[in-house]
Protein backbone atom coordinates (compact mmCIF):
# COMPACT_ATOMS: atom_id res chain seq x y z
CA UNK A 1 0.00 0.00 0.00
CA UNK A 2 1.86 3.22 -1.31
CA UNK A 3 0.18 7.08 -0.34
CA UNK A 4 1.81 10.19 0.38
CA UNK A 5 2.98 12.28 3.49
CA UNK A 6 0.41 14.78 4.36
CA UNK A 7 2.35 15.94 7.48
CA UNK A 8 4.81 14.84 9.82
CA UNK A 9 6.64 15.23 13.00
CA UNK A 10 9.36 13.78 15.11
CA UNK A 11 8.28 13.33 18.76
CA UNK A 12 10.82 13.66 21.60
CA UNK A 13 8.69 13.69 24.55
CA UNK A 14 6.66 10.95 25.00
CA UNK A 15 3.66 8.61 27.46
CA UNK A 16 5.36 5.53 29.55
CA UNK A 17 4.57 3.25 26.37
CA UNK A 18 6.17 4.92 23.90
CA UNK A 19 9.37 6.46 25.92
CA UNK A 20 11.47 3.94 24.73
CA UNK A 21 10.97 4.44 21.04
CA UNK A 22 11.62 8.30 21.58
CA UNK A 23 12.72 10.34 18.94
CA UNK A 24 10.83 8.64 16.74
CA UNK A 25 8.40 9.93 13.38
CA UNK A 26 4.85 10.16 13.33
CA UNK A 27 2.96 11.17 10.24
CA UNK A 28 -0.56 11.47 8.34
CA UNK A 29 -0.12 9.48 4.97
CA UNK A 30 -3.14 9.84 2.48
CA UNK A 31 -3.26 6.87 0.83
CA UNK A 32 -3.48 6.30 -3.10
CA UNK A 33 -7.19 5.53 -2.18
CA UNK A 34 -7.41 8.68 -0.63
CA UNK A 35 -7.83 7.58 2.80
CA UNK A 36 -6.14 9.55 5.57
CA UNK A 37 -4.28 7.19 8.67
CA UNK A 38 -2.20 8.25 11.44
CA UNK A 39 0.90 5.79 11.14
CA UNK A 40 4.88 5.70 12.61
CA UNK A 41 7.39 5.97 9.74
CA UNK A 42 10.57 3.63 10.41
CA UNK A 43 14.48 3.81 8.82
CA UNK A 44 14.72 7.59 6.95
CA UNK A 45 12.76 10.58 8.18
CA UNK A 46 10.15 11.31 5.66
CA UNK A 47 8.90 15.28 4.67
CA UNK A 48 5.16 16.62 3.57
CA UNK A 49 4.98 15.13 0.14
CA UNK A 50 7.12 12.32 0.62
CA UNK A 51 6.03 8.76 -1.25
CA UNK A 52 5.84 6.29 2.01
CA UNK A 53 4.75 2.84 1.64
CA UNK A 54 3.18 0.46 4.37
CA UNK A 55 6.16 -2.27 5.65
CA UNK A 56 3.58 -3.86 8.41
CA UNK A 57 1.03 -2.91 10.54
CA UNK A 58 1.71 -3.66 14.25
CA UNK A 59 -0.90 -3.96 17.47
CA UNK A 60 -3.36 -2.44 14.28
CA UNK A 61 -0.50 0.81 13.99
CA UNK A 62 0.55 1.03 10.44
CA UNK A 63 4.11 1.86 10.06
CA UNK A 64 5.44 3.31 6.46
CA UNK A 65 8.83 3.89 5.17
CA UNK A 66 10.04 6.18 2.49
CA UNK A 67 9.68 4.93 -1.01
CA UNK A 68 12.68 4.72 -3.11
CA UNK B 1 -34.20 33.65 25.05
CA UNK B 2 -33.36 36.37 27.62
CA UNK B 3 -29.99 38.06 28.26
CA UNK B 4 -27.33 36.88 30.68
CA UNK B 5 -24.87 38.83 32.52
CA UNK B 6 -21.60 37.55 34.34
CA UNK B 7 -22.11 39.37 37.72
CA UNK B 8 -19.17 37.52 39.82
CA UNK B 9 -15.64 36.04 38.82
CA UNK B 10 -13.01 34.60 41.06
CA UNK B 11 -9.50 32.86 40.47
CA UNK B 12 -7.07 30.83 42.07
CA UNK B 13 -3.54 31.99 40.63
CA UNK B 14 -1.89 28.95 38.65
CA UNK B 15 1.30 27.12 39.14
CA UNK B 16 2.48 23.88 40.84
CA UNK B 17 0.69 23.77 44.34
CA UNK B 18 1.93 19.94 45.92
CA UNK B 19 0.12 21.05 49.34
CA UNK B 20 -3.69 22.07 47.35
CA UNK B 21 -6.00 19.45 46.48
CA UNK B 22 -8.91 19.93 43.48
CA UNK B 23 -11.48 20.56 46.10
CA UNK B 24 -9.41 23.20 47.53
CA UNK B 25 -8.22 24.67 44.56
CA UNK B 26 -12.23 24.91 43.01
CA UNK B 27 -13.40 25.76 46.68
CA UNK B 28 -11.14 29.09 46.91
CA UNK B 29 -12.19 30.19 42.89
CA UNK B 30 -15.98 29.54 44.02
CA UNK B 31 -15.16 31.85 47.43
CA UNK B 32 -13.71 34.29 45.76
CA UNK B 33 -16.41 34.93 43.04
CA UNK B 34 -19.52 34.63 45.99
CA UNK B 35 -18.07 37.71 47.59
CA UNK B 36 -17.24 39.59 44.25
CA UNK B 37 -20.71 39.24 43.08
CA UNK B 38 -22.63 39.43 46.52
CA UNK B 39 -24.19 36.39 46.31
CA UNK B 40 -24.77 34.31 49.07
CA UNK B 41 -24.57 30.23 48.27
CA UNK B 42 -28.37 29.63 48.74
CA UNK B 43 -29.33 32.05 46.10
CA UNK B 44 -27.63 29.50 43.55
CA UNK B 45 -30.28 27.49 41.82
CA UNK B 46 -27.46 25.46 39.59
CA UNK B 47 -23.84 24.53 40.25
CA UNK B 48 -21.66 23.36 37.00
CA UNK B 49 -18.33 22.19 36.51
CA UNK B 50 -15.60 22.07 33.71
CA UNK B 51 -13.19 19.58 34.46
CA UNK B 52 -11.30 17.34 31.82
CA UNK B 53 -9.44 14.34 33.96
CA UNK B 54 -9.69 14.78 37.83
CA UNK B 55 -10.16 10.84 37.59
CA UNK B 56 -7.20 10.67 35.96
CA UNK B 57 -4.99 13.01 37.91
CA UNK B 58 -6.22 12.41 41.44
CA UNK B 59 -8.48 9.53 41.20
CA UNK B 60 -11.65 11.54 42.13
CA UNK B 61 -14.65 11.23 40.11
CA UNK B 62 -18.35 12.61 41.08
CA UNK B 63 -16.18 15.77 41.59
CA UNK B 64 -19.59 18.56 41.03
CA UNK B 65 -21.27 17.49 44.24
CA UNK B 66 -17.69 17.64 45.86
CA UNK B 67 -16.97 20.69 45.43
CA UNK B 68 -20.53 21.93 45.29
CA UNK B 69 -21.22 20.96 48.79
CA UNK B 70 -17.74 22.25 49.86
CA UNK B 71 -18.95 26.00 48.77
CA UNK B 72 -22.35 25.53 51.11
CA UNK B 73 -24.53 25.03 47.91
CA UNK B 74 -26.74 22.51 48.75
CA UNK B 75 -29.58 20.32 46.74
CA UNK B 76 -29.44 22.24 43.50
CA UNK B 77 -28.42 20.54 40.10
CA UNK B 78 -24.65 20.10 40.30
CA UNK B 79 -23.16 18.49 37.29
CA UNK B 80 -19.77 18.05 35.74
CA UNK B 81 -18.87 18.55 31.97
CA UNK B 82 -16.39 17.37 30.17
CA UNK B 83 -15.02 18.11 26.65
CA UNK B 84 -11.11 18.02 27.16
CA UNK B 85 -9.92 21.39 27.20
CA UNK B 86 -13.08 23.30 26.59
CA UNK B 87 -14.54 21.70 29.82
CA UNK B 88 -15.45 24.73 31.74
CA UNK B 89 -16.37 26.62 27.95
CA UNK B 90 -18.71 24.23 27.48
CA UNK B 91 -19.80 24.17 31.27
CA UNK B 92 -20.03 27.71 30.94
CA UNK B 93 -22.33 27.69 27.36
CA UNK B 94 -24.77 24.89 28.83
CA UNK B 95 -25.15 27.57 32.13
CA UNK B 96 -25.46 30.00 29.83
CA UNK B 97 -28.49 28.62 27.82
CA UNK B 98 -30.42 27.04 30.70
CA UNK B 99 -30.06 30.66 31.83
CA UNK B 100 -30.90 32.29 28.39
CA UNK B 101 -34.24 29.94 28.71
CA UNK B 102 -35.54 30.70 31.84
CA UNK B 103 -34.75 27.29 33.84
CA UNK B 104 -32.96 29.35 35.91
CA UNK B 105 -31.94 33.22 37.42
CA UNK B 106 -28.52 32.80 39.01
CA UNK B 107 -26.21 29.92 38.88
CA UNK B 108 -22.10 29.51 39.19
CA UNK B 109 -19.98 27.81 36.65
CA UNK B 110 -16.42 26.66 37.85
CA UNK B 111 -13.56 25.01 36.23
CA UNK B 112 -10.95 22.93 37.72
CA UNK B 113 -7.67 21.41 37.37
CA UNK B 114 -4.99 19.76 39.52
CA UNK B 115 -2.40 18.41 37.10
CA UNK B 116 1.14 18.88 38.64
CA UNK B 117 0.43 15.27 41.22
CA UNK B 118 1.51 13.66 37.79
CA UNK B 119 4.76 13.24 36.57
CA UNK B 120 5.03 14.73 33.05
CA UNK B 121 5.22 11.54 30.88
CA UNK B 122 1.77 10.41 32.81
CA UNK B 123 0.64 13.90 32.68
CA UNK B 124 1.39 13.60 28.90
CA UNK B 125 -0.48 10.18 28.37
CA UNK B 126 -3.24 11.80 30.17
CA UNK B 127 -3.68 14.01 28.28
CA UNK B 128 -3.61 12.50 25.18
CA UNK B 129 -6.49 10.94 25.93
CA UNK B 130 -8.88 13.47 24.50
CA UNK B 131 -7.48 12.51 21.17
CA UNK B 132 -8.81 9.67 19.39
CA UNK B 133 -7.21 6.56 21.17
CA UNK B 134 -8.05 3.82 18.28
CA UNK B 135 -5.83 5.08 15.79
CA UNK B 136 -3.90 8.79 16.17
CA UNK B 137 -2.98 7.96 20.33
CA UNK B 138 -2.17 4.27 19.34
CA UNK B 139 0.61 5.57 16.67
CA UNK B 140 2.14 7.53 19.47
CA UNK B 141 0.56 10.75 18.50
CA UNK B 142 0.72 13.21 21.80
CA UNK B 143 -0.97 16.47 22.54
CA UNK B 144 1.79 18.41 21.31
CA UNK B 145 2.31 15.93 18.22
CA UNK B 146 -0.61 16.74 16.72
CA UNK B 147 0.01 20.45 17.09
CA UNK B 148 3.16 19.70 15.49
CA UNK B 149 1.45 17.90 12.40
CA UNK B 150 -0.80 21.16 12.24
CA UNK B 151 2.18 23.39 12.27
CA UNK B 152 4.42 21.42 9.76
CA UNK B 153 0.95 21.41 7.50
CA UNK B 154 0.77 25.25 8.12
CA UNK B 155 4.47 26.18 7.40
CA UNK B 156 3.61 24.18 4.16
CA UNK B 157 0.81 25.97 2.80
CA UNK B 158 0.59 29.42 3.71
CA UNK B 159 5.01 29.70 4.71
CA UNK B 160 4.24 30.49 8.24
CA UNK B 161 7.90 30.42 10.01
CA UNK B 162 9.29 29.12 12.84
CA UNK B 163 9.70 32.72 14.08
CA UNK B 164 6.57 33.67 13.88
CA UNK B 165 5.70 30.50 16.19
CA UNK B 166 8.41 32.18 18.52
CA UNK B 167 6.91 35.48 18.44
CA UNK B 168 3.54 34.53 19.89
CA UNK B 169 5.36 32.86 22.68
CA UNK B 170 7.48 36.35 23.52
CA UNK B 171 4.18 38.13 23.34
CA UNK B 172 2.20 35.97 25.85
CA UNK B 173 5.01 36.14 28.22
CA UNK B 174 5.90 39.65 28.09
CA UNK B 175 2.01 39.73 29.18
CA UNK B 176 1.65 37.32 31.78
CA UNK B 177 4.97 38.89 33.22
CA UNK B 178 2.63 41.37 34.52
CA UNK B 179 0.16 39.00 35.47
CA UNK B 180 0.45 38.28 39.17
CA UNK B 181 -1.78 34.96 39.37
CA UNK B 182 0.14 33.89 36.18
CA UNK B 183 2.17 30.50 36.58
CA UNK B 184 5.16 31.61 34.88
CA UNK B 185 6.17 35.24 34.69
CA UNK B 186 8.84 35.47 33.20
CA UNK B 187 9.92 37.29 30.03
CA UNK B 188 11.70 36.00 27.26
CA UNK B 189 13.48 36.72 24.11
CA UNK B 190 13.18 35.58 20.22
CA UNK B 191 16.75 33.93 20.90
CA UNK B 192 15.46 32.32 23.89
CA UNK B 193 12.13 30.98 22.35
CA UNK B 194 14.03 29.56 19.73
CA UNK B 195 16.21 27.58 21.48
CA UNK B 196 13.46 25.73 23.46
CA UNK B 197 13.91 22.16 24.24
CA UNK B 198 12.79 20.06 21.35
CA UNK B 199 9.46 18.51 22.51
CA UNK B 200 8.02 17.51 19.17
CA UNK B 201 9.30 18.88 15.97
CA UNK B 202 8.72 21.94 15.06
CA UNK B 203 7.43 22.84 18.28
CA UNK B 204 9.63 23.46 21.54
CA UNK B 205 9.09 23.62 25.23
CA UNK B 206 8.20 27.65 24.54
CA UNK B 207 5.93 26.56 22.00
CA UNK B 208 3.72 24.49 24.61
CA UNK B 209 1.19 25.77 27.31
CA UNK B 210 2.36 24.58 30.92
CA UNK B 211 1.07 21.77 33.28
CA UNK B 212 -0.54 23.75 36.08
CA UNK B 213 -3.10 23.41 39.36
CA UNK B 214 -5.90 26.30 39.39
CA UNK B 215 -9.37 27.11 39.64
CA UNK B 216 -12.18 30.14 38.09
CA UNK B 217 -15.49 30.56 38.79
CA UNK B 218 -18.07 32.94 37.41
CA UNK B 219 -22.05 33.75 38.55
CA UNK B 220 -24.02 33.94 35.66
CA UNK B 221 -27.51 35.53 36.19
CA UNK B 222 -30.48 36.71 34.18
CA UNK B 223 -29.73 40.32 33.26
CA UNK B 224 -33.09 41.48 34.56
CA UNK B 225 -31.52 40.28 38.16
CA UNK B 226 -28.05 41.32 37.82
CA UNK B 227 -28.80 44.63 39.85
CA UNK B 228 -30.05 42.54 42.99
CA UNK B 229 -26.23 42.44 43.34
CA UNK B 230 -24.15 44.69 44.18
CA UNK B 231 -20.71 42.91 41.57
CA UNK B 232 -20.15 44.64 38.59
CA UNK B 233 -21.99 42.74 35.29
CA UNK B 234 -20.90 42.22 32.63
CA UNK B 235 -23.37 41.90 29.35
CA UNK B 236 -22.96 38.05 28.02
CA UNK B 237 -23.46 38.93 24.13
CA UNK B 238 -23.39 35.64 22.52
CA UNK B 239 -21.99 32.36 23.42
CA UNK B 240 -21.91 29.32 21.34
CA UNK B 241 -20.57 25.97 21.25
CA UNK B 242 -19.35 23.67 18.13
CA UNK B 243 -18.21 20.21 17.49
CA UNK B 244 -15.36 18.15 14.96
CA UNK B 245 -14.09 14.84 14.66
CA UNK B 246 -11.72 14.12 17.18
CA UNK B 247 -8.81 12.65 15.02
CA UNK B 248 -6.70 14.70 12.84
CA UNK B 249 -6.75 12.63 9.95
CA UNK B 250 -10.49 12.87 9.20
CA UNK B 251 -10.38 16.32 8.90
CA UNK B 252 -10.13 17.56 5.42
CA UNK B 253 -7.56 20.20 6.08
CA UNK B 254 -5.90 20.70 9.31
CA UNK B 255 -5.03 24.23 8.77
CA UNK B 256 -8.20 25.49 10.13
CA UNK B 257 -10.72 24.04 12.57
CA UNK B 258 -14.10 23.75 11.85
CA UNK B 259 -15.18 24.05 15.40
CA UNK B 260 -14.22 27.52 15.64
CA UNK B 261 -15.60 28.87 12.49
CA UNK B 262 -19.14 27.68 13.29
CA UNK B 263 -18.98 28.79 16.81
CA UNK B 264 -17.90 32.18 16.31
CA UNK B 265 -20.09 32.18 13.95
CA UNK B 266 -23.05 32.23 15.96
CA UNK B 267 -21.71 34.14 18.34
CA UNK B 268 -21.20 37.16 16.34
CA UNK B 269 -24.38 36.49 14.88
CA UNK B 270 -26.27 36.36 18.53
CA UNK B 271 -24.05 39.39 19.10
CA UNK B 272 -24.89 41.55 16.04
CA UNK B 273 -21.18 42.18 15.49
CA UNK B 274 -18.78 41.36 13.54
CA UNK B 275 -14.94 39.90 13.72
CA UNK B 276 -13.51 43.68 13.44
CA UNK B 277 -16.02 45.18 15.89
CA UNK B 278 -13.79 42.96 19.18
CA UNK B 279 -11.40 44.70 20.70
CA UNK B 280 -9.19 42.50 22.18
CA UNK B 281 -9.42 38.42 23.04
CA UNK B 282 -8.63 35.77 25.10
CA UNK B 283 -7.36 32.64 22.95
CA UNK B 284 -6.85 29.47 23.18
CA UNK B 285 -2.75 29.17 22.60
CA UNK B 286 -2.55 25.96 24.07
CA UNK B 287 0.49 25.60 21.51
CA UNK B 288 1.76 29.06 19.69
CA UNK B 289 0.00 27.65 17.00
CA UNK B 290 -3.31 27.01 18.17
CA UNK B 291 -3.56 31.26 18.76
CA UNK B 292 -2.11 32.03 14.69
CA UNK B 293 -4.89 29.71 13.51
CA UNK B 294 -7.26 30.81 15.74
CA UNK B 295 -6.57 34.59 14.33
CA UNK B 296 -7.61 33.19 11.13
CA UNK B 297 -10.44 31.25 12.10
CA UNK B 298 -11.96 34.01 14.25
CA UNK B 299 -12.06 36.50 11.00
CA UNK B 300 -9.41 39.10 12.97
CA UNK B 301 -6.91 38.38 10.24
CA UNK B 302 -7.16 37.01 6.72
CA UNK B 303 -6.02 32.85 6.08
CA UNK B 304 -2.30 32.05 6.02
CA UNK B 305 -1.80 35.43 7.51
CA UNK B 306 -1.58 34.44 11.48
CA UNK B 307 1.93 34.31 11.63
CA UNK B 308 3.10 37.67 9.65
CA UNK B 309 0.36 39.43 12.26
CA UNK B 310 1.36 38.09 15.39
CA UNK B 311 5.35 38.79 14.36
CA UNK B 312 4.45 42.63 13.22
CA UNK B 313 2.78 42.86 16.62
CA UNK B 314 -1.17 43.39 15.60
CA UNK B 315 -1.61 41.06 18.79
CA UNK B 316 0.90 42.94 21.11
CA UNK B 317 -1.07 45.14 24.08
CA UNK B 318 -0.51 47.82 22.21
CA UNK B 319 -1.40 46.34 18.67
CA UNK B 320 -4.68 46.85 16.60
CA UNK B 321 -6.04 43.39 18.22
CA UNK B 322 -4.59 42.80 21.42
CA UNK B 323 -4.44 39.06 22.47
CA UNK B 324 -3.90 37.07 25.42
CA UNK B 325 -3.44 40.30 27.27
CA UNK B 326 -3.90 37.85 30.51
CA UNK B 327 -0.53 35.76 28.98
CA UNK B 328 -2.73 32.73 27.43
CA UNK B 329 -2.01 29.36 28.69
CA UNK B 330 1.85 30.03 27.53
CA UNK B 331 2.70 31.90 30.69
CA UNK B 332 -0.15 32.49 32.60
CA UNK B 333 -0.84 28.68 32.85
CA UNK B 334 -3.56 25.83 31.67
CA UNK B 335 -4.90 23.45 34.28
CA UNK B 336 -7.19 22.23 31.59
CA UNK B 337 -10.73 22.20 33.06
CA UNK B 338 -10.13 25.64 34.47
CA UNK B 339 -9.38 27.30 31.52
CA UNK B 340 -12.50 28.10 29.60
CA UNK B 341 -13.73 29.97 32.65
CA UNK B 342 -10.21 32.00 33.47
CA UNK B 343 -10.60 33.14 30.15
CA UNK B 344 -14.31 34.56 30.70
CA UNK B 345 -12.36 36.14 34.02
CA UNK B 346 -10.24 37.73 32.18
CA UNK B 347 -12.19 39.10 29.70
CA UNK B 348 -14.87 40.30 32.16
CA UNK B 349 -11.53 42.02 34.24
CA UNK B 350 -10.89 43.64 30.83
CA UNK B 351 -13.96 45.20 30.54
CA UNK B 352 -14.81 46.25 34.01
CA UNK B 353 -11.16 48.34 34.06
CA UNK B 354 -9.82 46.12 36.54
CA UNK B 355 -6.55 44.44 34.89
CA UNK B 356 -3.83 46.74 36.60
CA UNK B 357 -0.72 47.10 34.77
CA UNK B 358 -2.08 44.64 31.57
CA UNK B 359 -5.35 47.18 31.30
CA UNK B 360 -6.24 47.84 27.56
CA UNK B 361 -6.75 50.97 26.29
CA UNK B 362 -10.07 50.07 24.17
CA UNK B 363 -11.81 47.40 26.32
CA UNK B 364 -15.44 47.51 25.99
CA UNK B 365 -15.90 44.52 23.61
CA UNK B 366 -13.88 41.19 24.27
CA UNK B 367 -13.90 37.79 23.17
CA UNK B 368 -13.51 34.56 24.10
CA UNK B 369 -11.96 31.13 22.52
CA UNK B 370 -11.46 28.02 24.10
CA UNK B 371 -10.53 24.93 22.36
CA UNK B 372 -10.71 21.01 23.18
CA UNK B 373 -8.53 18.59 21.79
CA UNK B 374 -6.95 19.19 18.64
CA UNK B 375 -10.55 20.91 17.45
CA UNK B 376 -13.24 18.53 18.56
CA UNK B 377 -14.83 21.61 20.75
CA UNK B 378 -14.71 25.01 20.77
CA UNK B 379 -17.02 27.38 22.64
CA UNK B 380 -16.61 31.35 21.72
CA UNK B 381 -18.39 33.70 24.00
CA UNK B 382 -18.41 37.64 23.17
CA UNK B 383 -18.80 39.85 26.52
CA UNK B 384 -19.35 43.28 26.50
CA UNK B 385 -20.29 46.42 28.40
CA UNK B 386 -24.22 46.51 30.39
Amino acid sequence: MMGAVYTETVVYTAPPAFERDVPYQVAIVTLDSGERVTGRIEGVRVKIDDRVVLSETRDGVPFFRKSE
Amino acid sequence: MRPVAVVGTGKTRFGVFPDRNLRSLAVEAGLKCLEDGHVKPSQLEAFFLGNFAGPSFVGQNHLAPYVSNALGIHDVPATRIEAACASSGSAFFHAVSAVSAGLYDVVMVAGVEKMTSQPTSRVTEILASAGDCDGEIRAGSTFPSLFAMIANRHMHDFGTRREHLAAVAVKNHANGALNPDAHLRKVITLEQALAGKPVADPLNLYDCSLISDGAAAVIVAAADRAGDFSGKPVRILGVAQASDYLALDQKADITTFPAVKAAAEKAYDMAGVEAGDIEFGELHDCFTIAEIIALEDLGFVPRGQGGPCSAAGYTARDGAKPINASGGLKSKGHPVGATGVAQICDVVQQIRGEAGERQLARHSLGLAQNLGGSGATCVVTILGEI
